[in-house]
C-alpha cells in the first residue's frame, strides 16, 4: 500500500474529499516531514507548524459538511517573497530579517480562501536575485538530488529555490513560486518538479515583494501539472490593487490535462540551439520533439531572431527596476536600520549592512544603466530590444500554438561549482528569460535524467493567456516521459 | 573593462549603500565585466522601435473616487524601527 508522501496534491484532495485521510493527518505528516529532514535541505526560512496544525483541524470541520474549497486542507508552502498576514516575510534579506507584514498578499489570500494549510515560509535567493539559492541570508536551500558518483551537495536552481527543493522532497504538496526572468522554471527542471510562470499579469502581483515590476509574475511549484493546474486556479484571478493585474476570467485549468495536442503546431525555435550546449540536453529536447510529434503534434522550426540579445536586456531592464524598487529600504518606515549621525548616513548605513553582495551588484548597475548621461544608452535602448523580442514571439505564434526549449542549458551544479563570473551565472537563465521578457506564460516539466543521475526538464512557451494549450502539451509530455524517479532526500524514504 | 573607483563610488553614493574600500575595487570588476557584455545590445539596429514600457495587456482603468483603505496607523508603523508616538524618527534633517 502506497504511503502518505506518496500522494500529489491531486490524489490527497480526493483522498481528503472521501474522508480516507484527515487534514490533520495529512498536515502533521508533512510537518514532521520537515522536521526530519528540513536540517539538510534549509528549504524553509521560516515554519508555522501551529497555524498549520489550527487549519488542518478547520478544514476537516469543512470537509465533514462537505464545505471546503479547492484547495481543503492541502499542506503548501509559500515562498518567502509573499506577504502572510501576522508571519515574518523575509526575501531572504537581512534587512527584512524581522519583517511583519500587516496584510496578506492577494495570491496567498486566494489560496487560504480556498482552504489551503501553511507549512511556512520558504527559502529565495535574497529578493529572488539568483539562479542556484546561494544569495539568501538565511543560507542556501539544498537540492534533495544528489548525483549517482558523488555526495556532493547540489544547488536546488533560484531564486524559488526552496519552493523546488520542498516540493521535490515531498515537504509540502504544493508550492508558490515567482518568476522574473525563470526563478519558477529553472528550479522546478534543477529539482525535477513542474513549474508554471503564467502569462503577466494572470496572477495578482499585490502583497508580493517587488524585484522587477514589469517581469516579475508568481505561479505553482508542483510535482505534476495537474497539481500546478489545481494551484493556478485558484492564485490567478483579477486583482483592482494590482494596476497590471489583467481581467479575464480564469478557466479550468484541470480540465486543459486531457485536451490532448493532436494537430497542434509545436515551435522549436533555431537560434536556442545554443553554442556548448552539452549534448545530453539536445538529445533531450529531440526526444521531446518526438514525443510530441507522436501524440499527434506537428513539429514546426521557428525564428526568434533577438534571441541572443534577451539576457543582456533583461539584466539592464530589471536591475534598473530593481534599483527603483529596492529604493524603499531605507531603515525610516520598517527593516533593519543602522543609525547614523544623518539622514542620508543612516541610509547608507542601512543598506550597506542590510543588502548581500549580489543584491548591491545589482542595485548598482540598475543605478548606473538609469543615471544621467547613460539612461538613453542603456536603459531606453534595451526597451527598445525588448519590444524586438516580443516581437518575435508574436510573430513566431501566427504559425504555432507553443514553442518547445530546453528549459536550462545544465543539470543542477554542486554548489562550489557555482562560476566567479557573475556573467557566467546569468547564463542559466538564458532559455527562460525570453519569455519573461515578452510576458507570455512558459511552463517546464520534468523530462529525464542526464548522466550522472540529475533531473533535466523541458519548457512550454505559449500565448498571452494559453496556458491551457500549454499545460496540455505538457502534459503530454509528462504522459511520454513517465518521470517518477525521487531525490535522494524524500518524505517517503524511511531512515 | 573595470569601472573606476570614482565611478564605482558616485554610483554607490546615487544609490545611497555605503561601500567598504575592499568592495570598491571588486565591484569596479564586477560591474565593469557585466557592462561590457550588455554592450552588445549596441548592434542591434533599433530605428524606429518603440521602447517596451509593459506588456500592454492591462488595460488602464478608472475607479470610484472613494476611500477603500485606512484608519490603521498602528499598522502602518508596526514595522517602525523607530518611532515616536505615532511617527517615524529620523536624524535631525534642517537645523
Amino acid at each position: 500500500m502506497s504511503g502518505i508522501h506518496d500522494f500529489t496534491l491531486a490524489s490527497a484532495r480526493d483522498a481528503l474529499k472521501a474522508r480516507k485521510i484527515s487534514a490533520v493527518e495529512l498536515t502533521n505528516a508533512h510537518i514532521d516531514a520537515i522536521e526530519r529532514l528540513d536540517g539538510q535541505l534549509n528549504s524553509f526560512i521560516t515554519r508555522t507548524p501551529d497555524q498549520a496544525r489550527e487549519a488542518a483541524k478547520a478544514s476537516d470541520e469543512a470537509l465533514a459538511k462537505d464545505e471546503g474549497g479547492s484547495l481543503c486542507g492541502i499542506p503548501l508552502g509559500i515562498k518567502d517573497l509573499f506577504c502572510t498576514n501576522g508571519v515574518r516575510t523575509t526575501a531572504a534579506s537581512k534587512i527584512l530579517g524581522n519583517f511583519v507584514p500587516p496584510y496578506e498578499s492577494t495570491v496567498t489570500a486566494n489560496l487560504l480562501k480556498d482552504g489551503a494549510v501553511f507549512l511556512g515560509k520558504l527559502n529565495l535567493d535574497e529578493f529572488a536575485m539568483g539562479s542556484a539559492n546561494l544569495n539568501s541570508a538565511f543560507g542556501p536551500a539544498v537540492n534533495p538530488w544528489k548525483r549517482k558518483d558523488s555526495d556532493a551537495k547540489l544547488v536546488p536552481g533560484g531564486s524559488s529555490g526552496g519552493s523546488a527543493a520542498a516540493v521535490a522532497a515531498g515537504l509540502v504538496l504544493g508550492a508558490t513560486g515567482t518568476d522574473t526572468g525563470g526563478s519558477i522554471r529553472q528550479p522546478a527542471a534543477f529539482t525535477g518538479i513542474a513549474g508554471i510562470k503564467p502569462t503577466y499579469g494572470r496572477c495578482s502581483r499585490f502583497g508580493t515583494i517587488a524585484f522587477a515590476s514589469s517581469l516579475d509574475q508568481a505561479g505553482p511549484m508542483a510535482r505534476n501539472l495537474q497539481d500546478c493546474a489545481i494551484l493556478l486556479e485558484s492564485m490567478a484571478g483579477f486583482d483592482p490593487r494590482d494596476s497590471t493585474s489583467v481581467d479575464t476570467p480564469v478557466p479550468n485549468y484541470e480540465a486543459s490535462l486531457k485536451r490532448g495536442v493532436k494537430g497542434l503546431r509545436v515551435g522549436i525555435p533555431k537560434e536556442y540551439h545554443v553554442d556548448g550546449m552539452p549534448a545530453e540536453i539536445e538529445a533531450l529536447w529531440q526526444q521531446g520533439m518526438n514525443w510530441l510529434r507522436d501524440a499527434g503534434a506537428e513539429i514546426v522550426e521557428v525564428s526568434l531572431p533577438h534571441t541572443k540579445y534577451g539576457l543582456p536586456t533583461y539584466y539592464i531592464a530589471a536591475l534598473a527596476e530593481a534599483s527603483s524598487n529596492l529604493a524603499r529600504y531605507d531603515g525610516v518606515r520598517f527593516g533593519e536600520r543602522v543609525s547614523a549621525p544623518s539622514l542620508d548616513g543612516l541610509y547608507e548605513a542601512s543598506r550597506a549592512a542590510g543588502f548581500g553582495d549580489e543584491v548591491k551588484r545589482r542595485i548598482l548597475i540598475g543605478t548606473h544603466v538609469l543615471s544621467s548621461g547613460y539612461y538613453d544608452a542603456y536603459y531606453l535602448r534595451a526597451q527598445k530590444v525588448r519590444t524586438l523580442i516580443q516581437q518575435d514571439f508574436l510573430k513566431a505564434f501566427e504559425n504555432v500554438d507553443v514553442l518547445l526549449t530546453p528549459t536550462a542549458p545544465s543539470g543542477a551544479f554542486a554548489q562550489d561549482e557555482k562560476p566567479s563570473d557573475p556573467v557566467q551565472m546569468y547564463l542559466n537563465d538564458v532559455f527562460t528569460v525570453p519569455a519573461s521578457m515578452a510576458g507570455v506564460p512558459a511552463l517546464s516539466v520534468p523530462a529525464g535524467l542526464d548522466a550522472r543521475g540529475v533531473p533535466l526538464g523541458l519548457q512550454l512557451i505559449g500565448k498571452f493567456f494559453d496556458e491551457e494549450t500549454l499545460i496540455a502539451a505538457g502534459h503530454a509530455i509528462e504522459q511520454a516521459a513517465a518521470f517518477h524517479h525521487r531525490p535522494t532526500i524524500h518524505a517517503g524514504v524511511s531512515a | 573593462m573595470s569601472l573606476d573607483a570614482k565611478t564605482v563610488t558616485r554610483i554607490a553614493r546615487l544609490a545611497r549603500i555605503g561601500l567598504q574600500p575592499e568592495e570598491v575595487e571588486t565591484l569596479g570588476k564586477d560591474m565593469g565585466s557585466i557592462i561590457d557584455w550588455v554592450e552588445q545590445l549596441k548592434e542591434v539596429d533599433v530605428t524606429g522601435v518603440d521602447p517596451m514600457i509593459g506588456t500592454g495587456l492591462a488595460k488602464p482603468r478608472l475607479r470610484e473616487d472613494r476611500v477603500t483603505d485606512g484608519n490603521c496607523r498602528d499598522k502602518v508603523l508596526s514595522n517602525a524601527p523607530e518611532r515616536e508616538g505615532p511617527f517615524y524618527t529620523v536624524p535631525k534633517v534642517v537645523e
